[in-house]
């Protein structure tokens, strides 16, 4: 009672005075966790030569993000780890360690720390990095082994029929660290779509879209073939980039109508460039392409406000 | 029977620990400050002066203006000061000084009205006006400038019962101990409205409101009780006017009125009900005192013009690392620096966090997430407002419609990069309306 008698000062501050416990840590460690499935996944059918590399990387991209923001202790806020880790499982088992390093180096630095670190970057790291190791180091980042007995193999999109259905579901088949099973990705997506950390639309747009435009087109022409369409969802990193890539929520739309647009055009570009492109693989490409213009689908896809104009 | 509610909108924390106390009629004080701009409009002009006796109910500040409120002495008492006075509302208003003498002499005017059967539409509006009753739901904008009916007429006259504010009890305790002086109420201003239908929102977390409302209204088919969803903001206007007629939405830059429904607060009507039935004009306030920082939360019915410090002793006084003060609640409450304030009329709670509630986060960058946009009631893009705001680009904000934000803070609330959300586009806003005015 005695501080009624002296004058108190309180704190000022703007309403709310009340804010929800979640917080971008929270969100990336979410984002981690849903990515162990893929990670054990990845270990079990390539044992060392997916652990070294993902470990490399995961230390590297929070190494690197320590040495330029200095603030928030190694973990920070938690997103170097997950581009480390996202950045690892696009890349081929067995790949040399300092691969690793610069890939995470560079998805750190030039996808993130130059445009002003998380929140202002236009692309996703992760796949800024590997980007950069495709444009540098071709050959390497494409020497796939069989998990069966970890000789050197194609992968499924290469040499598409070679592999059945199932096991692309189950992911014995030969391909980057983690895009190989589809049931651990589903898992991992199913966790972040409970805690509403990502919703329907753009992994729904870009696997819906993949399927119908990879069942209508091939190198030989027009066609209608469903399991052509179930292969370039299964087959390659689309369901990784799907699930883990496209749904980053800095680098794509804030609209519930741009989310979808941007799914859709991640499929459309995603098909295009396997059937027609250089590469066997579209998914890096496809998702970066639709990151330049999350901007523009953004600011044409505002929502209707409340009491205006029924659109 | 299914629950109502908007498009958007979060869940706070449902903190509600005065929500079973029963309203606690607290002690007179010896001494009132009675704020002369206790409202939405122009302050009033002192009808007293210094020295001068005055009874309880009496009439010691009126305007000329279309959009007043008169205000009345809670007490009954002699007038020492005339002065400006710290106000609730951030700058220093005029007030009335009056020392009770502790007899509550009421003016001669207080007595009971004619039988509503009886009362014009036109009367009572007037004798609202004249009891200086302005809208509790925390606006205070004058209900007598609410009950004049439109002439397109008028398809309902909505209740405000959801108090979808955290710790906010009061609307909650007067419906359940006094519903049928409300339903009264309910009734004198679809009089005056010249409706014939009346909807009360309660939110279903306050069960015996909702039963006892009901019981109130009896038989009666044109009042009905309609259940809403407990979210916040339900108890904004114009998402309670969108909840309760079923999606129907007020258009952009318009009042309730141009879809047919005028809302209004339910404590309000039971100030009109009062009004008429016992002629006291608006000189009690009910209001919550809560939160952490206090040692007893507690609903309480005051005298217009006591000063915070004395209602706190009967909430058991504040604890010694209380740190921040809310009036109103936790999501729209404005923080006060200092306890030297009156409580005056919309009032509805005052509340206190201690120190380890009282965190001021580090800001980080916008992660575009889309949280703000999946909660604003408005359906606005908050992150892209404020971001343009925090960039001094107050016309991208326009662009992105900053003006129809309804400052709910629903925004900042659930931000996981704890931006000051609303704050920005508040500043974006004030900007707008400059610029308009030039």
């Amino acid at each position: 009672m005695e501080n009624l008698a002296v004058e108190k000062k309180f704190v000022v501050s703007s309403s709310p005075h009340v804010k929800s416990p979640e917080t971008v840590q929270k969100i990336m460690t979410d984002v981690l966790i849903a990515l162990v499935p893929a990670v054990v996944a990845a270990a079990v059918f390539f044992r060392e030569q997916a652990i070294i590399p993902i470990v490399i990387c995961l230390i590297a991209a929070m190494a690197t993000e320590f040495v330029l923001v200095r603030k928030g202790g190694f973990f920070s806020d938690g997103s170097a780890a997950v581009t480390g880790v996202l950045l690892a499982l696009t890349l081929p088992p067995g790949v040399s360690w300092w691969i690793c390093v610069i890939g995470s180096v560079t998805a750190i630095f030039l996808g993130k720390y130059v445009f002003g670190g998380l929140g202002n970057n236009i692309f996703n790291p992760a796949l800024v990095g590997r980007a950069v190791l495709l444009a540098s180091w071709g050959t390497r980042m494409t020497e796939w082994y069989s998990p069966i007995d970890l000789q050197s193999t194609a992968t499924p999109l290469a040499e598409p029929g070679a592999a059945s259905m199932l096991d692309l579901f189950t992911g014995s088949v030969a391909g980057s660290l983690g895009e190989t099973s589809a049931i651990a990705l589903l898992i991992g997506a199913a966790y972040l779509l409970y805690k509403k950390h990502i919703n329907w639309r753009i992994p729904g747009g870009y696997i819906i879209s993949a399927f119908i435009l990879g069942a209508l087109i091939s190198p030989a022409g027009f066609q209608f073939e469903l399991a052509d369409g179930l292969f370039h969802v299964l087959a390659g990193g689309l369901l990784l980039g799907a699930l883990f890539m496209a749904t980053d929520m800095v680098t794509s739309p804030v609209t519930p109508k741009g989310q979808l647009i941007f799914g859709v055009g991640c499929g459309i570009l995603t098909v295009l460039i396997r059937v027609y492109g250089n590469f066997p693989e579209g998914v890096t490409f496809a998702i970066l392409i639709m990151n330049a213009v999350t901007p523009l689908i953004d600011d044409a896809t505002k929502p209707r406000i409340y009491g205006g104009v029924k659109s | 029977m299914t629950t109502k509610t908007f498009k958007g909108g979060t869940h706070p924390p449902h903190d509600k620990p005065a929500a079973g106390k029963a309203i606690v009629t607290a002690k007179v004080p010896a001494k009132v400050v009675i704020p002369l701009s206790q409202h939405i409009g122009a302050p009033c002009e002192p009808l007293v002066k210094v020295g001068d006796e005055v009874k309880m109910g009496q009439k010691i500040g009126s305007s000329d203006s279309f959009i007043s409120a008169p205000v009345h002495s809670s007490v009954s008492g002699t007038v020492v000061e005339i002065a400006p006075h710290p106000h609730p509302g951030g700058s220093p208003s005029m007030a009335v000084v009056i020392e009770n003498d502790g007899k509550d002499t009421w003016a001669d005017g207080v007595k009971p009205k004619k039988n509503l059967d009886e009362l014009t539409g036109e009367e009572i509006i007037e004798i609202t006006k004249e009891a200086g009753v302005v809208g509790l739901g925390g606006a205070a904008f004058p209900t007598h400038v609410k009950l004049i009916p439109s002439e397109e007429g008028l398809d309902a006259l909505i209740l405000n019962g959801a108090e979808c504010e955290p710790y906010l009890t009061v609307d909650h305790r007067l419906m359940v101990e006094r519903p049928g002086d409300m339903i009264f109420g309910a009734k004198a201003m679809m009089k005056a409205l010249k409706t014939n239908k009346c909807f009360i929102g309660i939110e279903v977390n306050k069960p015996d409101a909702i039963s006892a409302i009901r019981e109130a209204i009896g038989g009666d088919s044109s009042i009905e009780v309609v259940e809403l969803e407990v979210k916040y903001p339900q108890g904004s206007g114009k998402q309670l006017v969108t909840a309760v007629m079923d999606g129907l939405e007020v258009p952009t830059g318009e009042r309730s009125t141009a879809v047919g429904v005028q809302v209004a607060n339910t404590a309000t009507a039971l100030a009109v009900g009062d009004a008429i039935k016992t002629g006291t004009p608006l000189i009690k306030q009910a209001i919550t005192v809560a939160g952490s920082g206090v040692n007893e939360s507690g609903n309480f019915l005051v005298r217009i013009g006591t000063m915070v410090p004395e209602l706190l002793e009967q909430a058991g006084g504040l604890k010694d690392d209380a740190a921040k003060m809310i009036w109103g609640g936790p999501m729209m409450g404005g923080a006060q620096a200092s306890i030297d304030l009156p409580i005056i009329k919309a009032s509805s709670g005052i509340l206190f966090f201690t120190e380890d509630e009282v965190v001021i986060d580090e800001i980080l960058a916008c992660i575009k997430c889309g949280r703000c946009l999946d909660v604003c009631p408005a359906y606005l893009m908050p992150n892209t407002i404020a971001s343009a705001s925090e960039a001094d680009n107050s016309d991208l904000a326009a662009k992105y419609n900053a003006e129809d934000c309804i400052e709910c803070g629903s925004c900042s609330f659930v931000c996981p990069s704890k931006r000051p959300v609303l704050q920005w586009i508040r500043l974006a806003k004030a900007d707008i309306a400059a610029k308009n005015r030039k």
